[in-house]
């Protein structure tokens, strides 16, 4: 029973999904509607859940290892005052209160050095992988190369035959590769989906 | 202020007074003819598709304008006819440039706000309709007669039949392959090196007696990739259990969290150890991006976790996982559907599942008839698709024709 | 230890320096760098030098700071341009943290053309779940968003009267770091079809090259050359164009230690083929 309710539910509502998906009757677009609104707040649900996991995986942390004491503070602190700073629509929406400021100047360079931390590892990642080992991968080191080289200012004709070489690999090898790997996915994807409908599929709920 | 308005009035119905009058009196404009009004095919029902055929003095309309009866509720009286009604009933709901001869109307809802909305297309019920021309220098042409429209919830989308096919095909192709398999036919898995190298990695951290870091991307547990990402997570977690290897995973999804605990709770029942279950492994960290994967290096850095499994959707932040991991030198297994992020995983990690190869994991891990059987039906579909893409761009190519194409387009 | 397996094994740290230094070299030395104009940033401008006079598109500003480097200039250049031509702008974000970026970004530009919220520009606000909302956005904007960003009725403001779905915009510029590019593809364009163009960075481009192919996009912003393509067609350098010489220089560094380490590859090959050889010659 543990198992058969949830795969009946999973089997109901893929089975209505699939119904709306060929139906467009209002009828049918209406409960579309509200079984969206379910998924929004069974989302809204289980943030508290979330969020006691946090404080329980933080506290825990700093009681275990004192040298996380300092950043398990951080992180308490850091998410009450983010709650108290938005706790009103006009302190979230006015340009100058403390939960812009917040986000201006503190998570907006944070999040900014993270991404730009992806340069260097991008650099790191070339300067190890692209390595003419066989004949395929001198291909692909090549064609990483051509590519790359459309960003380098280089005298005219080369840089026009350059930008047009790129555009022809971006749309058609590139693109061949990109359709086939879709093509599976997708067709994977759909039969997952109908593995899971049936049951067939039911490791996410810890297998048999 | 009510003078204002009583001008505004006035003004208003001035203008009403003197353009149907202008239109629809000696205009040298030709109207436009033959408009037909029919219910927009595949839709809920709220929509009219207007066509006509273009004025005779095509060349000099700027705009066509296409008005029609305002809705009115049932209970503010029957709805108003074209027979009852006068110039100043109709309302403008848009207008096309000159050489377009068509327009849709659609409006769901029934109301604006406290309101009721004119505009509002009732199902199976009439909205009457005319159009009129318009020159670039003002001149307006007489309106066509009105007609009817009658807009239609529709039962069934034509437009969708091929996905049904598909979907249909394959169904019975599965139920198929699994009853063979059932009976013991032999059915062949192609060897997926990062899937047969799950337990060597899950060894050699138990060797190390250092954890294992299982994520599972960033998506939610809607998506079809994080999915098969609990798929290994089931396994990986059944092999922990056995060798009592710490399994750390953090998630960025409170749904996912609950979904990953009972996962791994149900894998540790299964290997006959629940007593080394610890569900503070399984946390949630932030549903941001870079919050997330910079909790997630940190835990790599401190915990020297020996193999790391990412399985799942995986934006930006797969290479900085990658990265950090392979800076901490653990063994490194992903698996992803995104096309934009394989490279990368190829790139910094040991092993990689491309794509619906993480979809084949369970199939692979269990070599259930149930799941192999599936498989199979999925490579003759893929088979069959690439059969009509070749004959397709054939048929195109040589003979210049469209069959194949019309056969797998909906009408 | 022989100067091929040095620099074949170096610490990727020093990767990270140089890399480090090729950026600030155009914060030293002023640098011009040509940008080549392409089709489908082209594509994109010309559809929002059709949105003038009271016409309405919707521009989606589904990005976080992180991505804000490379997508913010293109959201400048479209907003301006659409204010310069008197068109009307609807925006919404359907990424957790673009609301206080497109405030502020609206609010000083807007500032600039003397544009009024609720009669010339009206942005929604976010909601989550993009997927859901761009469903509900395709029956009406009303649905996800009753209310604007700012808390005003959304059937209050002038600029909503008649505007209820895809169906009132001449289309969409959704410009996004993640998965709601997808989606504006999957629902709005094929679902609603509504026409889509995005603004990607340069990491997600090429993932969303068959869409354009495909026609399901009609033009692609890829990236920080993209921002500086746009610029430059509108005739309006911002950020974008200041991005390239950082870029380029980067880009080059890259391409020099991939030269680099394939020069040391080889010679490694041919040392280790030397030394087989003079050992089967024993």
């Amino acid at each position: 029973m543990k198992k058969q309710l949830p795969m009946f539910l999973v089997f109901l509502c893929g089975m209505i999904m699939i119904v709306q998906f060929v139906v467009p009757h209002e009828y049918s677009q209406t409960l579309f509607q509200h079984s969206q609104d379910f998924v929004i707040v069974i989302g809204v649900l289980a943030l508290p859940i979330g969020i006691y996991s946090l404080m329980k995986s933080t506290v825990t942390k700093a009681r275990r290892e004192p040298k996380e004491r300092l950043y398990s503070l951080i992180t308490i602190i850091g998410f009450a005052v983010m709650i108290i700073a938005g706790l009103k629509r006009d302190w979230f929406t006015s340009s100058t209160s403390l939960s812009s400021n917040l986000f201006n100047y503190i998570l907006v360079p944070a999040q900014a050095t993270l991404f730009s931390m992806l340069a260097f590892y991008i650099a790191s990642a070339a300067y190890r992988a692209f390595r003419a080992r066989t004949a395929l991968a001198a291909v692909l080191l090549i064609t990483a190369f051509v590519v790359m080289l459309r960003l380098i200012p280089m005298p005219e004709p080369l840089s026009t035959w350059n930008a047009e070489f790129v555009r022809w690999i971006l749309e058609v090898p590139n693109m061949a590769a990109k359709r086939a790997i879709l093509i599976g996915v997708g067709l994977g994807a759909v039969t997952y989906s109908i593995k899971l409908l049936l049951g067939i599929e039911r490791a996410y709920m810890g297998g048999d | 202020m009510r003078l204002s308005g009583l001008f505004w009035i006035l003004l208003v119905l001035c203008a009403g007074f003197t353009g149907p009058a202008r239109g629809q009196g000696a205009s040298d404009l030709a109207p436009p003819t033959d408009l037909v009004a029919a219910d927009i095919p595949n839709d809920k029902g709220h929509g009219v598709q207007l066509t006509w055929e273009p004025s005779a003095d095509a060349s000099r309309v700027q705009f066509y304008e296409i008005y029609r009866l305002p809705y009115r509720p049932p209970d503010e009286g029957p709805p108003l006819r074209p027979e009852e009604t006068v110039d100043d009933d109709w309302m403008r709901v848009g207008a096309v440039a000159g050489g377009v001869t068509a327009y849709a109307q659609t409006e769901g809802n029934t109301t604006i706000g406290a309101e009721n909305n004119p505009l509002y297309v009732p199902r199976d019920a009439p909205t009457y309709y005319r159009v009129r021309a318009r020159a670039a220098d003002g001149t307006l042409s007489a309106f066509t007669p009105a007609v009817t429209g009658i807009a239609k919830g529709n039962w069934f989308h034509t437009q969708r039949v091929n996905v049904l096919v598909i979907a249909f095909v394959l169904g019975a192709l599965m139920l198929y392959f699994i009853q063979k398999a059932k009976r013991g036919e032999k059915i062949y898995i192609r060897p997926i090196p990062g899937l047969s190298r799950i337990d060597e990695a899950i060894g050699r951290a138990t060797e190390m007696g250092r954890p294992i870091l299982f994520v599972l991307g960033t998506g939610t547990a809607a998506e079809i990739a994080t999915l098969a990402g609990y798929t290994i997570l089931a396994r990986v977690a059944e092999k922990t259990a056995e060798y009592q290897t710490p399994l750390l995973v953090p998630v960025n999804d409170p749904v996912m969290m609950v979904m990953a605990k009972a996962t791994v709770k149900e894998a540790y029942l299964k290997a006959g150890r629940p007593d080394v279950y610890n569900p503070d492994n399984i946390f949630y960290i932030s549903a941001m991006q870079f919050p997330y994967v910079a909790a997630v290096n940190g835990l790599m850095l401190r915990e020297k976790t020996a193999t790391n499994f990412y399985m799942g959707v995986f934006h930006a932040e797969s290479l900085l996982l990658a990265e950090a991991g392979s800076i901490t030198g653990s063994i490194q297994i992903s698996g992803t559907d995104r096309v934009a992020q394989i490279p990368f995983f190829v790139a910094a990690t040991d092993y990689t599942l491309i794509g619906e190869e993480l979809y084949a994991a369970s199939a692979y891990l269990a070599q259930d008839p149930k799941l192999v059987g599936p498989l199979k039906a999925q490579d003759m579909v893929k088979a069959a698709i690439l059969m009509l893409a070749v004959l397709g761009v054939l048929e195109m190519t040589v003979f210049k024709t469209e069959w194949i194409r019309s056969l797998i387009t909906p009408h | 230890m022989p100067w091929y397996d040095r620099v074949l094994s170096i610490d990727r740290r020093w990767v990270y320096l140089i890399l480090g230094l090729a950026v600030v070299v155009p914060v030293i030395v002023e640098m011009h760098i040509p940008v080549t104009l392409s089709r489908e940033v082209q594509a994109v401008y010309d559809f929002v030098s059709e949105v003038r006079d009271g016409e309405l598109m919707l521009l989606a500003i589904d990005y976080d700071p992180s991505t804000m480097a490379e997508l913010h200039p293109m959201a400048e250049a479209i907003i301006r341009q659409v204010f310069e031509q008197n068109g009307h702008l609807l925006l919404s974000s359907l990424s957790q943290f673009g609301p206080a970026m497109t405030d502020e970004l609206i609010t000083r530009i807007a500032a600039d053309y003397g544009k009024v919220h609720g009669e010339d520009f009206v942005f929604l606000g976010y909601k989550p779940y993009p997927a859901i909302t761009i469903l509900a956005m395709g029956s009406d904007f009303r649905v996800p968003f009753p209310n604007d960003y700012y808390g005003n009725i959304v059937d209050e403001l002038p600029m909503m009267a008649g505007v209820h779905n895809f169906g009132d915009v001449r289309g969409v510029v959704a410009l996004a770091g993640g998965t709601a590019a997808d989606f504006w593809i999957i629902y709005g364009n094929a679902k609603f079809g509504v026409p889509v163009a995005l603004g990607v960075t340069g990491v997600m481009a090429s993932d969303y090259y068959p869409y354009l192919q495909a026609g399901q996009l009609f033009g692609l912003i890829p990236g920080i050359k993209g921002a500086a393509e746009y610029e430059q067609i509108a005739d309006r350098p911002g950020e974008g164009v200041r991005g390239i010489p950082y870029q380029t220089t980067s880009h080059a560094v890259i391409l020099c230690l991939i030269i680099v380490t394939n020069i040391a590859f080889f010679a490694k090959r041919a040392a280790t083929r030397r030394h087989s050889q003079a050992i089967s010659s024993l």
